[in-house]
């Protein structure tokens, strides 16, 4: 089944298997290459803390993601939101870099699993909307209140305001998996073609898979860009209430 | 014909069981929920290792590298802004030097040069005092040469006359009468010579 394109989606047990309370905690590829991408940035950036004025390469990568994030969460979230910087960064870099290890090939793609990036967009909508009860008490609900709005629409507006709320984790998260799922499942495609195809027309689908790379390179960055930048605007809405 | 309507929706139905059978077969493996639990399991634990790590250790040196860059460039940019208005100053200062010495060598040279030109002048007036006396006293002397002259060439011109005639006559003739013609001679020599 190695030419089936979602056959890269499978997951597997990798060692023993491990229950707790009859609940199968096993390692698989997915956890594998969870901690790959984890252990990746934590050397990464560990090698970065480096204490010199002028930075080596490495340093100067970490310093201007560094910068980089600092700067996105300032510019949406406002400076407010400094607090929460580590753990914006920690999930940009987490997504970033399980998007990047997804595309060498015969890796495995840990964010094209809805259950994985449902997680995290779901764990981010808890904690945004506690944060914002924290801050405003029942005053957050006003974010279902737009202002200037005539009393005659308010209840549509009120509806339709809830409902997009409530599909913040829903869109966060299918966004990510589904953009993860398409690019590897096409280029498993355009892969499959070359093989098909042989020398005599495999050039083309071969062309095609090249082109495709780079672009899922761009969009393995951009999604984790998204799902970050997402996260701000959802800080940002919780921490400076605007309604 | 009914029979062969029916054949054929069977036929179609089959192949669609079909091939919703093998879509299922090799369907999504995201949505198997078979190791969901050990997923969110591991994604919980990696991740809230990878953020307890990231903002307890590396984040705040990586701020700290970056502050402490920001001060320091900021230090070195004020000491080299100091140092650069003290070079301006003392480049001010060498500029006033170099002008006052220009200043004072000029000033030195023109008096030097006025003061050798005045003594030339000195030197050229007393010589040209000196030249004029000379001149004077050789005029008195050319002047008293002329009178003298005269007088000297009439008494040499009798002495001669008197011994060519003492010679030619053997007698001395009267001096007086000698010096009278001879006199008379020279006179009209003289108002020859001026006459033209």
């Amino acid at each position: 089944m190695a030419a089936n394109p979602m056959y890269q989606f499978n997951v597997y047990r990798i060692g023993p298997e491990i229950k707790i309370n009859n609940i199968d905690i096993s390692f698989t590829n997915a956890s594998l290459f969870m901690v790959i991408s984890s252990l990746a940035i934590l050397i990464i950036f560990n090698l970065g803390t480096k204490k010199s004025i002028i930075p080596n390469k490495i340093q100067l990568l970490a310093e201007l993601s560094y910068s980089f994030i600092s700067k996105m969460i300032s510019d949406t979230a406002g400076s407010k939101a400094k607090p929460y910087f580590s753990f914006i960064f920690s999930l940009f870099m987490f997504v970033l870099f399980c998007n990047m290890f997804g595309m060498i090939p015969y890796s495995f793609t840990v964010t094209s699993h809805i259950i994985v990036t449902f997680v995290l967009a779901a764990f981010i909508f808890l904690g945004v909307t506690i944060i914002g009860f924290i801050k405003h008490g029942l005053g957050y609900l006003k974010l279902f209140v737009p202002s200037g709005v005539p009393m005659v629409l308010l209840p549509l507006i009120v509806v339709i305001e809830i409902i997009s709320y409530l599909s913040r984790p829903i869109s966060l998260s299918v966004r990510l998996f589904a953009n993860m799922m398409a690019g590897h499942t096409m280029m498993k495609v355009f892969g499959g073609f070359v093989v098909s195809l042989g020398i005599v027309g495999g050039w083309l689908p071969l062309g095609f898979s090249v082109a495709l790379t780079g672009l899922e390179i761009l969009v393995a960055f951009l999604q984790a860009y998204v799902f970050a930048i997402l996260t701000c605007i959802y800080l940002n809405d919780a921490l400076n209430l605007h309604h | 014909m009914l029979k062969k309507i029916i054949f054929k929706v069977l036929a179609l139905s089959l192949v669609f069981t079909y091939s919703a059978q093998s879509a299922e077969s090799g369907g999504m493996p995201q949505l198997n929920p078979e190791f969901w639990i050990s997923q969110i399991f591991w994604l919980v634990l990696t991740f809230g290792l990878l953020f307890i790590i990231l903002s307890k250790f590396i984040l705040p040196k990586i701020s700290n590298n970056l502050e402490t860059r920001k001060s320091q460039i900021l230090e070195n940019i004020e000491t080299a802004d100091k140092q650069r208005e003290e070079t301006e100053k003392k480049v001010k200062e060498f500029d006033k030097i170099i002008n006052d010495t220009k200043v004072e060598a000029k000033n030195f040279f023109n008096s030097e040069r006025q003061k050798v030109l005045d003594d030339i002048n000195n030197k050229r007036l007393s010589l040209e005092k000196d030249i004029e006396k000379e001149i004077i006293k050789a005029e008195e002397e050319i002047d008293q040469l002329k009178k003298t002259s005269q007088e000297k060439v009439t008494k040499i011109a009798i002495e001669t006359s008197s011994d060519l005639v003492k010679q030619l006559i053997g007698e001395d003739i009267n001096k007086s009468s000698l010096s009278a013609i001879v006199e008379d001679l020279s006179k009209k020599e003289m108002e020859k010579h001026n006459g033209i």
